[in-house]
C-alpha cells in the first residue's frame, strides 16, 4: 500500500536563490539545513506516534509476558513475570480460555468476510448506479453518506433501539405487519444477535466504499464507455470490462481498510451488546476487552491483542504481496 | 558524522514538538486543577450513581458536603461517576496512584479491591473515630473485605433484595406473596395473562444473573468456593439453584421471554412499575417506582421465596447483602481528611439524610430511629439485611466470578427465551466452563 | 456509461433500495425524538402519537450535555487543526524529499493503523501518567490527553492520503515557487497547499469524525469535566430509567453538526479521494 503510492524520489533539485529569498534558511550552514529538513518536518508525526502508538505497543508487548492480575496492577512494573504462560493459556484450545478465544476468533472471521464482502457490493452496485446525470443524484449521495457521517455511538444506538424484541421497529415490521413470523424472534441475543451485528456495521461500512469507489469511477473518461459500447458491448460487459479493472487499484485499497476497520471493531458490539457479548456475536476486540478490563488479567489480554496483531500483519502482508504479485503480472 | 547531523535535529524536533504542544496548552490549566488536592484542604470524593440521575446525586450530596466543610474546612472536590465508568476509573487510579482521596465502591467487589493493595485497610485508628464496629450493622460490616483481612471500607449504603409484589393486582385476585418457589410458580401463573407476566427479570443483566443465581445456590445448599477459595461451581446444589432460577422462565412460564434481553439494570423494574409484571426481585427502590408512575400504596414487599424442602444444613438465605462501601485511597496525600470525611459520612445524621434520600438503607444502628426507615416496607427490607442476608464471596477473583457466572446465567436465560431446553446437563456445562475460565485465569 | 432502457429500472430499484436502508435508522431517530416516552416504551410506532418537542428540553437536564458538547468541539477541533498540520508536512515531506528512513517511516506509520485498540489502551494511560509526574503535563483526564490521543488516530490517514494528493501536483508547480525565491517551506504554504485543499478538507474531515465519534479511550482517560459526548451519551441509559425518546434526541443532536459538516463539505471529500487515495 505505502510503497505504491511513494513516488520515485525527486531529483535533487531547484536551489533557491539565497539573496533573493525573503526567508533564506539555508543560511549559515545550507548542507547541514538540507539534509535536516525532512527529518524537522516529520518531527511532530514521528514524535506523536512514538508517544501513542509505538511506545505503548511495545509497553503491551512487555505485559503480555507478566502475570498482570488485579494483584500486581499497582506496581506493574514489579509484577512477576509469566513467560509464555498467557500466550500458552490463549493458544490452548482445548482449556476453556483457548477455546473460548478461537471461537470468538471464527466469529470475527465470519463477520469480518460478511461485513466486507456485503459493503463493498452495495458500495460498487450504489457507485455504478450512481454514475451519469440524474435529477435527485446529488440529494441521494448526500443520503447515502449519512450512515458514515453519523458519529458511530448514536447509528449504533439507533440499531439497537430497533432491534428490541418487543419495542423495536424490525420485529413491528416482520410480526405485526407482514406477519412473516408469529413468534417476535430476539435479534440482541442468540444466534440473531450475529446477524443484527453485521447489518449495523454493514449500514455504517458501505458508505465509505461508494464514497471511494464513487471517487474512482469519476476518473473513468466517458469515451472508454462510447468506444466499448461502439464495439457492442452490453451493460454488463462495461462494467465487466472496464469498471471493474479500472477501480482495481482503489478496491485494493479499500478491501484493504475495510478489512482492518472491520476486523478491529470494538464500537458496534460495545454499543449494542455492553460490556459481555452474546457468544455468537462475541467479536475478537470485545472478547479481549473483557478479558482485561472486566476482570482485570491484563496478562492475558495483552497476549490475546498481540496475537491479534500478528494476524492481522500476516494477513496485509500476504495480501499486499499479493497485490503487488498481480500489479506486475497486469503491468 | 552521522551522529553530529542527528543531534541538532533532535534538538530541533523536541522543539518543534514543544511548539506543537503549545498550541493547545490552552485546555490543561483548567483539567489540571482536579487532580492534586493541596494537602490539608482539599479532598476529592468519587461518588457512585445513587439517584435517578448524576444531576440528582449533586444535589442530594452537594449540600451535605457544604456542611462537612463548614464544620472541618476541608473542602470537598465532587465528582458522581455512572457505574458503567466507576471500575475502569477505579481500575485507572490504582495503576497510576492519580485517583481520588475517598471513593465509593460497589460492596461485591471488595475483596478484588482489597487484593490490588491500593486502599487503605480499616484500621482501630480510624474504626474509633466512626465510632466503632458495632454501631454497623454486622451483613453489610461483613461485606468490606476477606475474611481475617482488615477491611478496606465502610458500608454507607445498604440494600438486600426483597419480592416487590403489585398490591392491587394480588388483591384482584386473592392471592398472597409466595414464600416458596413452589408457592411461586403458582401464584405466578394465576398473574399472568392478558400481556401481564408474573414476574419480571432483568435477564441479560449479569450482575442481576450472579446475585440470584449465588443466593439460590446456597439456598440448595451449594458453597459455591471451597475451603481454600477454588471455585465449584458444578455441584448438585448449584446446578440446581442456577436451574431453578432460570426455570421461572423456562418451565413456570411466569417470565416474560422479553426479560432476556433487559440488560440496563432499569428495564425489569419499569415493566413492574408500569404494571406489566405482578411481582420483581429487587433491591430496595421505593423511590425509582413511584418515579416510574406506580402508585406508592400499591408496592409491596417480601421476602424472596426459599425452598420449600431445602437440603439439610442449607443456610437459611434469602438475599445478597447489596450495598455500597466508602473508601480511603492509599495514594492519597489528605489521609487525615479523608478519614474525617468517612467518619462524617458514617454519623448517623448523614447516614438519616442520604439513605432518606435514596431509598436505600443506613449501614449504621444509630440511624434507624427516623420514621424514614419504620415504614412496613423498610421494616421488611431491614428484617431481610439483618437476618437472612449474606455478603456475595469475599474472594479475590470475585470480579472474575460475576462475570463468568453471571454471564452463564444470562446465557442460560437466552436459551430459555429462545424455546431451548434447560436441563441439569446444559446448566452443569454452562457452569463448568465458567468454573474452568475461572480456574485456568487462576 | 451507455445505458440501454433496461437499465433505468435496475438504477431506480437498487437506488430505491440504498436509500431505504440508509434512512430507515435516520428517521427512526428523528421520529423517536419527537414521541413522548409511553410512545417508545411500548411497542413502536411509525409516527408519535402526538409530536412534542419536550426531549430536546428534556436532554439538557438529565446529564449536562452542554458541557460534553463544549468538550467533544475543543477536543476534536483542536485534534483536527493538529493533526492536518502535522500531516500537511509529514506528507510534503515524503512526497518531494528523498531521506534516510522514509520507507520505514512510511511503513510503520501505516501499520499502526492495525493496532487493536485494546493493546495499548492501557500501557498509554499509564505512559500518560508517567509524563504528567515527570514533567507536570498532564495528559490524564485532560482534554490535552485526548487531543494528542485523537490526532495521532488520524495521523496516518491523513498522510497517506496526502502523500498521493501532494504526488498528483504537478513539481514544477514547487519549483516555479522555489525559482521565486521562497524556501521549501514558502513553497509548500503558498502553492502545494492551496493547491491540493480539497484532499487537505478531506482529512481534515476524516480526523474531524474520528475524534467526535471515539468510545473506548474516551471512557479511560476522562474525568467528569472533560467528558465527550460519545461517553456521555451512555448516560440516558444508564440511570433508572431509559428514556428512548431522549437518547434520540440527544443522538440527532450530536450528529447533527458533524453530518451538516461532512455533507457540506462532501464534494471537497470526493475530489480529495479521487486525487488522493484513487491514485
Amino acid at each position: 500500500m505505502a510503497s505504491t503510492t511513494i513516488p520515485e524520489a525527486p531529483a535533487e533539485n531547484g536551489t533557491p536563490g539565497p539573496g533573493r529569498a525573503r526567508r533564506a534558511r539555508p543560511r549559515g550552514r545550507p548542507k547541514l539545513s538540507r539534509a535536516a529538513l525532512p527529518y524537522i518536518l516529520l518531527a511532530p508525526a514521528i514524535l506523536l506516534e512514538l508517544l501513542v502508538h509505538i511506545i505503548p505497543m511495545i509497553v503491551g508487548i512487555v505485559m503480555s509476558f507478566l502475570k498482570l492480575t488485579q494483584f500486581h496492577i499497582r506496581h506493574w512494573t514489579s509484577a512477576p513475570g509469566a513467560g509464555f504462560d498467557n500466550y500458552r493459556l490463549a493458544v490452548d484450545f482445548d482449556g476453556p480460555i483457548g477455546r473460548q478465544l478461537l471461537d470468538s476468533f471464527w466469529v470475527t472471521v465470519m463477520f469480518t468476510v460478511l461485513v466486507v464482502g456485503i459493503s463493498w457490493f452495495l458500495g460498487m452496485a450504489g457507485a455504478i448506479l450512481m454514475q451519469g446525470a440524474f435529477r435527485g443524484r446529488g440529494i441521494l449521495r448526500a443520503l447515502f453518506l449519512v450512515p458514515y457521517a453519523l458519529p458511530v455511538y448514536t447509528g449504533v444506538i439507533t440499531f439497537g433501539f430497533m432491534f428490541q424484541r418487543d419495542t423495536g421497529l424490525v420485529n413491528h415490521v416482520l410480526v405485526d405487519q407482514l406477519h412473516l413470523m408469529s413468534d417476535r424472534p430476539f435479534w440482541l441475543i442468540g444466534g440473531n444477535s450475529f446477524w443484527a451485528m453485521v447489518v449495523t456495521a454493514v449500514w455504517r461500512t458501505w458508505p465509505f466504499a461508494f464514497l471511494c469507489l464513487m471517487a474512482a469511477l469519476q476518473n473513468i473518461p466517458r469515451d472508454v464507455y462510447e468506444a466499448a459500447a461502439l464495439d457492442g458491448a452490453g451493460v454488463w460487459q462495461q462494467i465487466r470490462r472496464i469498471t471493474l479493472p479500472m477501480a482495481a487499484p482503489v478496491n485494493r485499497v479499500v478491501v484493504l481498510v475495510l478489512f482492518l476497520w472491520t476486523f478491529n471493531d470494538f464500537n458496534t458490539p460495545y454499543v449494542l451488546f455492553g460490556k459481555s457479548a452474546p457468544e455468537e456475536a462475541d467479536l475478537i476486540s470485545i472478547h479481549i476487552y473483557q478479558n482485561s478490563f472486566v476482570t482485570w488479567n491484563f496478562g492475558t489480554g495483552s497476549a490475546m491483542s498481540v496475537l491479534l496483531l500478528l494476524f492481522l500483519m500476516a494477513v496485509t502482508a500476504v495480501y499486499l504481496a499479493f497485490v503487488r504479485r498481480k500489479e506486475k503480472s497486469d503491468a | 558524522m552521522r551522529v553530529r547531523r542527528v543531534v541538532p535535529a533532535l534538538a530541533l524536533t523536541l522543539s518543534a514538538f514543544a511548539l506543537a504542544a503549545c498550541g493547545s496548552s490552552g485546555d490543561e490549566s483548567e483539567s489540571g486543577a482536579s487532580g492534586t488536592p493541596k494537602p490539608g484542604s482539599t479532598i476529592t470524593y468519587w461518588a457512585s450513581n445513587q439517584g435517578t440521575s448524576i444531576e440528582h446525586d449533586k444535589q442530594v450530596l452537594q449540600p451535605e458536603l457544604d456542611k462537612f466543610t463548614q464544620k472541618t474546612g476541608i473542602k470537598v472536590d465532587l465528582e458522581v461517576v455512572p457505574w458503567s465508568d466507576l471500575l475502569n476509573r477505579i481500575l485507572a487510579a490504582t495503576s497510576s496512584g492519580k485517583g481520588p482521596d475517598v471513593l465509593n465502591i460497589g460492596n461485591t467487589w471488595s475483596a478484588s479491591l482489597q487484593a490490588t493493595g491500593a486502599f487503605v485497610p480499616v484500621d482501630d485508628g480510624l474504626l474509633a473515630k466512626v465510632g466503632g464496629k458495632d454501631r454497623f450493622l454486622p451483613t453489610p460490616y461483613a461485606a468490606t473485605g476477606a475474611e481475617g483481612k482488615p477491611p478496606v471500607g465502610l458500608p454507607i449504603y445498604s440494600a438486600g433484595y426483597g419480592l416487590y409484589y403489585n398490591k392491587k393486582m394480588f388483591a384482584a385476585a386473592g392471592l398472597k406473596p409466595p414464600a416458596t418457589w413452589e408457592e411461586m410458580a403458582e401464584t405466578g401463573k394465576k398473574l399472568t395473562g392478558d400481556g401481564r407476566w408474573g414476574l419480571a427479570l432483568e435477564g441479560a443483566s449479569y450482575t442481576e444473573g450472579v446475585h440470584n443465581a449465588y443466593i439460590l445456590a446456597k439456598q440448595y445448599g451449594a458453597d459455591v468456593f471451597t475451603k481454600d477459595g477454588k471455585p465449584d461451581f458444578t455441584s448438585p446444589g448449584m446446578v440446581q439453584g442456577v436451574k431453578r432460577y432460570v426455570e421461572l422462565m423456562s418451565k413456570d412460564k411466569i417470565v416474560n421471554p422479553s426479560n432476556a434481553e433487559y440488560g440496563q439494570g432499569t428495564q425489569a423494574l419499569k415493566d413492574f412499575a408500569t404494571g406489566k409484571s405482578a411481582m420483581l426481585m429487587w433491591q430496595a427502590s421505593q423511590g425509582s417506582l413511584v418515579s416510574n408512575g406506580m402508585n406508592p400504596d400499591d408496592i409491596g414487599v417480601a421476602p424472596v421465596p426459599f425452598p420449600a424442602a431445602p437440603p439439610a444444613g442449607a443456610p437459611h438465605v434469602n438475599s445478597m447483602v447489596g450495598g455500597i462501601n466508602i473508601s480511603v485511597f492509599k495514594d492519597s496525600d489528605n489521609k487525615a481528611g479523608a478519614a474525617e470525611f468517612v467518619a462524617f459520612m458514617t454519623s448517623a445524621e448523614e447516614q438519616t439524610i442520604l439513605n432518606k434520600a435514596y431509598g436505600s438503607l443506613p449501614s449504621v444502628k444509630d440511624a434507624y430511629g427516623d420514621p424514614a426507615f419504620q415504614t412496613e416496607n423498610v421494616k421488611v427490607f431491614q428484617k431481610i439485611l439483618a437476618e437472612t442476608a449474606t455478603p456475595m464471596p469475599q474472594v479475590a477473583a470475585e470480579s472474575q466470578f460475576e462475570t463468568l457466572v453471571g454471564t452463564a446465567v444470562k446465557d442460560l436465560i437466552a436459551d430459555a427465551a429462545s424455546g431451548k431446553a434447560v436441563t441439569d446437563e446444559s446448566v452443569k456445562s454452562r457452569l463448568k466452563e465458567a468454573q474452568d475460565k475461572m480456574a485456568a485465569a487462576g | 456509461m451507455l445505458e440501454p432502457h433496461w437499465f433505468r429500472w435496475v438504477r431506480r430499484v437498487g437506488l430505491t433500495f440504498l436509500t431505504v436502508f440508509a434512512m430507515v435508522p435516520v428517521y427512526v431517530m428523528v421520529t423517536s425524538a419527537l414521541k413522548p416516552l409511553p410512545d417508545v416504551q411500548d411497542g413502536f410506532r411509525w409516527w408519535p402519537s402526538r409530536v412534542t418537542f419536550q426531549p430536546f428540553v428534556d436532554i439538557w437536564d438529565t446529564v449536562p450535555l452542554a458541557d460534553y458538547f463544549v468538550n467533544s468541539l475543543i477536543v476534536s477541533t483542536a485534534a483536527t487543526v493538529c493533526s492536518v498540520t502535522i500531516a500537511v508536512f509529514a506528507a510534503y515531506t515524503i512526497s518531494r524529499h528523498s531521506f534516510r528512513g522514509r520507507r520505514v517511516f512510511s511503513v510503520t506509520v501505516l501499520s499502526t493503523q492495525m493496532f487493536p485498540g485494546i493493546l495499548f489502551l492501557l500501557p498509554l494511560f499509564l505512559l500518560f501518567v508517567n509524563i504528567g509526574n515527570a514533567t507536570g503535563v498532564e495528559l490524564y483526564g485532560s482534554r490535552l490527553g485526548l487531543i494528542v490521543t485523537y490526532l495521532t488516530f488520524s495521523l496516518p490517514f491523513a498522510i497517506w492520503m496526502l502523500v498521493g494528493y501532494f504526488d498528483s501536483i504537478p513539481r514544477d508547480l514547487d519549483e516555479a515557487a522555489l525559482v521565486d525565491g521562497n524556501g521549501p517551506i514558502g513553497a509548500l504554504l503558498r502553492v502545494v497547499v492551496p493547491a491540493a485543499s480539497p484532499g487537505i478538507v478531506a482529512v481534515a474531515v476524516y480526523a474531524f469524525m474520528t475524534a467526535w465519534g471515539e468510545v473506548l479511550f474516551a471512557s479511560v482517560m476522562t474525568d467528569e469535566s472533560t467528558r465527550t459526548l460519545a461517553v456521555g451519551l451512555q448516560g440516558y441509559s444508564t440511570q433508572n430509567n431509559v428514556y428512548w425518546n431522549q437518547v434520540m434526541a440527544a443522538s440527532l443532536v450530536v450528529s447533527v453538526p458533524v453530518v451538516a459538516g461532512f455533507l457540506f463539505l462532501q464534494r471537497y471529500l470526493v475530489a480529495g479521494l479521487t486525487a488522493g487515495a484513487v491514485k
